[in-house]
């Protein structure tokens, strides 16, 4: 075997065709050949060099089909994209570059649209770096938007991640009730979040059943804690996330070919080598898309904060002074409200650019198509 | 595999250049001293214990995820002083019917529900009207920058929702929709900006990819026009997706909050999210929250969803997850 190998090698490394006297190495120079083939005596082997070198100019010819001279149409096309072109342009692009504007324009003024200059005290106000119109530096953002926004991300994705692709793993491996079991776990999905985030408060309250199964006197919802709020805020969003992560793990996992299963069967694979060496890495596009769709919706998190606190912070509605529940996105709201538009673009930019960083990893991610 | 062979009486390899084979010998194959009939009971008890406590589990959590549900519905049939008292009871003592008719007298479910049925459907048939000729265009005409056109819309998508906010609130009330609001400026400021959808487009364009072109070049020779082809052929067969789009749109309007908050300028052009978060179901007396009252217009709210799902349980289920595939 190693005799083989090591000649193959010598032949390749030589790059020299040649034929031999004894009529050996057989190839003929002038044509450029794709390989040679040769005959090794010791151990009755033909080997054969492989040329690793790329034809130039190869071309795939596709036939496309029949040319339809009608279809080449150019005002028509023209004309049946003209409500999407008109609507896009107005309330999709018009307003980016309107928003990206106005978080860069001095003065700004929300009526007559007059500004007075280029200017990045915008952002410098949402920041708390430079002081926000009469005084006092803006603190919400940074102590509040942020932070919340960030501790949402990293605790709802990995743990609603886990979750559903435990559940979905569990649910392909059942035989009776599948369908009935995967309605289940899909029915937060078709559901008011403001009707839920209603009983999520009734349950959290402080004479609910959460306290009354765990013992305790605890506010969650309304007068809490900030941190104590986090836990029911988290959890309702994974409740609410959960069904189309199954969803999407789930139509994976049941396109993953049977052969693996058994070939790891054959071998008397234990289950949780089945899971981390077949199930994952052959789900890992879906996981990859999960991943990212949810980091970007999870920091665009608003409705789950107002369904549960009816307001910015856990004192509800009567929170404005102190929105200790505040996101990214209830700030941009926030603001957008209360007229101060300018801020309220700056942190828009800053969302986008987030977002933007996070399709781009994506789409990186995704280009190098293997997974495992 | 260690495979050896007994003779039925004593413990011993069998050397067959000296034992004759004949009806006493019993083939039997071991492995790490099991023989095969007690691996596969074993197996089949590990199996069996397997399945119950996947399904206890899955069970378990299927419960926790329904609870909420669950509990909805029987606070909103308690009274106060039940759903307030220490012990919490998981069937309500008194049956409080009269905690729905209270919600209907102070919830104008009627109204939110009237102004979400019109927005949708307008919204819907704006949206469908559009992505259909969008989708037509894009993937059966041939024109010049076709590919530049569907790109930008495809980098659309990544712009998030949230920053076109602030514009668009200024250009609605640019255009008088918010000043001096009417019934109809109302519906316009919430439908008008929803008609277009990037996503159905793509969706669309891809189902509408794979009709072939021989059906096509056939109504062609038939003398049938671009536009009769469209309505005629390619969207019956594109009905399934247009079905998920539409559900998928009408659910979205039922779940809107965000937009009509921001736009509506009277309690009475709301829609239902924003009249379940805005109402105070107090009582009348002491103002202290109803929580009976509350979970009652949830329930109310939730019922029109739930059902459509049970009636589109299979479209609604595609559709959400033909969002997956894109990735």
């Amino acid at each position: 075997m190693w005799n083989k190998i090591l000649t193959f090698l010598h032949i390749k490394k030589k790059k020299q065709v040649e034929v031999a006297s004894n009529g050996l190495l057989v190839a003929e120079p002038e044509v450029r050949p794709e390989y040679v083939e040769g005959y090794y005596e010791e151990s009755d082997t033909i080997i054969r060099l492989v040329s690793n070198k790329k034809k130039k100019n190869q071309k795939a010819y596709q036939i496309t089909g029949i040319d339809d001279v009608a279809a080449t149409n150019n005002w028509k096309g023209w004309l049946y994209l003209a409500p999407v072109i008109v609507l896009i342009a107005v309330f999709l692009l018009y307003p980016l570059v309107n928003t990206i504007f106005i978080s860069f324009a001095k003065d700004y003024e929300y009526a007559t649209g007059h500004f007075s200059g280029v200017t990045l005290d915008n952002f410098g106000q949402i920041f708390g770096i430079t002081t926000a119109g009469k005084g006092g530096k803006e603190v919400f953002f940074t102590q509040y938007a942020i932070p919340n926004t960030l501790i949402i991300t990293f605790v709802t994705v990995p743990v609603s991640i886990v979750l559903a692709l435990i559940i979905s793993v569990a649910l392909n491996s059942i035989k009776w009730f599948q369908k009935t079991l995967q309605t289940m776990f899909f029915l937060p999905y078709v559901t008011n979040a403001m009707a839920v985030g209603l009983v999520f408060s009734v349950l959290f309250q402080e004479k609910g059943i959460i306290n009354y199964i765990f013992g305790i006197n605890k506010a969650w919802i309304f007068a809490a804690d900030r941190w104590d709020a986090m836990l029911p805020l988290c959890l309702f969003i994974i409740w609410n996330s959960i069904p189309f992560k199954i969803l999407i793990f789930l139509s994976g996992l049941q396109g993953i070919d049977k052969q693996y299963y058994q070939a790891a069967q054959i071998d008397s694979c234990p289950k949780w080598k089945v899971l981390t060496k077949i199930t994952v890495p052959l789900l890992s596009p879906q996981i990859l898309y999960i991943m990212i769709t949810s980091f970007i919706g999870s920091f665009k998190e608003y409705t789950s904060v107002v369904a549960l606190f009816n307001g910015p912070g856990t004192y509800g509605a009567a929170s404005a002074s102190d929105p200790n529940m505040e996101t990214i996105v209830y700030y941009v709201y926030a603001n957008v409200e209360a007229g101060f538009t300018s801020r309220a673009a700056a942190a828009g930019v800053f969302l986008f650019v987030i977002v933007l960083v996070f399709t781009f990893i994506q789409m990186k991610v995704s280009k190098s198509r293997v997974h495992y | 595999m260690a495979f050896a062979l007994f003779k039925k009486s004593e413990n011993q390899y069998i050397n067959f250049r000296k034992v004759k084979v004949n009806n006493n010998i019993v083939l039997s194959i071991e492995e790490a001293g099991k023989t095969t009939e007690a691996i596969k009971s074993t197996e089949k008890v590990v199996k069996i214990i397997t399945t119950i406590l996947t399904y206890a589990f899955i069970l378990a959590l299927a419960l926790i995820v329904v609870f909420p549900f669950y509990w909805m519905i029987i606070t909103s049939l308690k009274q106060r002083a039940e759903i307030e008292q220490i012990n919490q009871t998981f069937f309500p003592n008194v049956v409080m019917w009269s905690n729905y008719a209270y919600v209907f007298q102070v919830f104008d479910f009627s109204t939110y529900m009237g102004n979400t049925i019109v927005v949708a459907i307008f919204s819907t048939l704006g949206t469908l009207i559009t992505t259909i000729f969008a989708a037509f265009a894009f993937s059966r005409l041939r024109f010049k920058g076709r590919d530049t056109v569907f790109f930008v819309f495809l980098m659309t998508m990544m712009i998030p929702g949230e920053m076109m906010v602030i514009s668009n609130y200024l250009t609605v009330s640019a255009f008088g929709w918010i000043k001096d609001q009417t019934r109809t400026d109302a519906y316009l400021a919430m439908v008008i900006p929803f008609m277009v959808s990037v996503f159905h487009i793509y969706l669309l364009r891809q189902n509408f990819k794979q009709i072939p072109d021989a059906l096509y070049l056939a109504a062609k020779v038939d003398g049938k026009s671009d536009w009769d082809f469209l309505w005629k052929v390619m969207v019956p067969l594109a009905a399934p997706t247009l079905i998920s789009i539409t559900i998928l749109k009408f659910m979205g309007t039922w779940n809107s909050y965000v937009w009509p908050n921001l736009v509506t300028k009277k309690e009475a052009f709301r829609l239902i999210s924003n009249g379940l978060r805005g109402a105070a179901f107090n009582d009348p007396d002491s103002g202290i929250i109803e929580y009976g009252y509350q979970m009652a217009a949830s329930v109310c709210v939730t019922v029109p969803l739930f059902l459509l799902f049970v009636f589109f349980r299979k479209y609604i289920m595609k559709g959400v997850g033909r969002a997956g595939i894109k990735g």
